[in-house]
């Protein structure tokens, strides 16, 4: 099941530059282990070293936050965008 | 309240729509909003909300302008290099429209003296450069009762959202609980950032404060929009109210201001 990752600007290094990937996963927790897999680095910009997500960055299925969802399981079907989006600060 | 002649030709555009009209000029020349920073994001949205006639405008700022901020910090020139950055901020909005009576801080707001600066005003505006200054200012804003436009900004992406967690709405904790740990996130000016989107960035909140002042349209409130300059798409997602907010939820824990720690700057992630 193909879910399309946005990739924020801070973490596109890690994605070789690439603003979505595409990965295989019916749930958060399934879909970032992928992704970790695929982009080395990524994950722990995103969790805490328990696996927690940070508190400085959501992710938003469709434009749904999952920390109001089922959190990392929040269940993903075909054609979801899984959105990470950091807090920044920059004025 | 009388305009005079120059007024009624100065706001002309704004009096002759229906949205606005006499009284909403009558509004925004009443109106107080408060900035926090005179750079990237405060200087459009200074300009805009002088050149609509908003009344009064606080800014606050420690800072002098630098040769290196005139890229996106459009309210300062050449000329007023080394110059503290609020006074050349109100020498601009001076020359542009008399109306506007300046607040200039010429100051760093902190836990002992914020609340009081924003107690005056009626819409306050976040375009500081740093977590810890964000935070401080989300709780103050709570703690005043005061809606809070946030924008903020890195490299070539942009976000903009409305607190208002005094009115049953999210508030800055709702949408991010924690500061990020030094040394673990982009804060700092030095990442670089595209200086026009600055003016997008800003300007979305002049027009989001312009708007709040008007009670017109839909307000940022309970969104969050993203605006990704490379791809040239905007994208809103939905804030919750986060029951367990330790700022504006029954059971908080924030009962009053407190500082964080400055990050240092680190460009690693």
């Amino acid at each position: 099941m193909a879910i399309t990752v946005r990739i924020p600007t801070p973490l596109r290094k890690i994605t070789g530059g690439s603003d979505e990937v595409a990965i295989e996963g019916s749930n958060v927790s399934e879909v970032l282990a992928a992704l970790e897999a695929a982009h080395p680095g990524i994950k722990e910009r995103i969790c805490e070293d328990n696996g927690n997500l940070r508190k400085f960055v959501n992710l938003y299925v469709n434009d749904e936050d999952i920390r109001f969802k089922d959190n990392l399981e929040t269940t993903l079907k075909e054609g979801d965008e899984l959105s990470i989006v950091p807090a920044i600060a920059g004025g | 309240m009388d305009f005079t002649d120059e007024q009624v030709e100065r706001y002309s555009r704004h009096i002759i729509l229906p949205e606005v009209g006499g009284k909403g000029q009558e509004k925004l020349l009443n109106a107080k909003v408060f900035i926090l920073g005179a750079g990237g994001l405060g200087s459009p949205a200074l300009m805009y909300l002088a050149a609509a006639g908003v009344g009064t405008i606080g800014v606050a700022d420690a800072d002098v302008v630098d040769l290196s901020n005139l890229q996106r910090q459009i309210i300062h020139n050449n000329s007023r290099i080394g110059q503290a950055k609020v006074e050349s901020a109100k020498q601009t909005i001076n020359e542009m429209n008399p109306d506007v009576k300046v607040n200039a801080i010429n100051e760093r707001l902190t836990v002992d003296n914020i609340r009081e600066v924003l107690r005056d005003y009626d819409v306050l505006l976040d375009g500081s450069d740093n977590f810890p200054t964000r935070f401080l200012m989300n709780d103050a804003a709570y703690f005043e009762n005061k809606p809070l436009i946030s924008g903020s900004m890195f490299r070539f992406e942009g976000q903009v959202a409305t607190f208002k967690g005094n009115e049953g709405l999210p508030c800055y904790r709702c949408l991010y609980p924690e500061p990020p740990p030094k040394g673990m996130v982009p804060s700092c000016g030095e990442a670089g950032v595209l200086g026009a989107l600055a003016g997008v960035i800003g300007v979305l909140q002049a027009v989001e404060a312009i708007k709040e002042i008007l009670s017109i349209g839909d307000s940022l409130a309970g969104q969050l929009l993203i605006f990704d300059s490379l791809k040239m798409v905007f994208r809103k997602v939905r804030v919750m109210k986060d029951p367990e907010c330790a700022l504006c939820s029954p059971t908080a824990t924030i009962k009053e201001l407190t500082a964080y720690e400055e990050a240092v700057c680190d460009l690693r992630f």
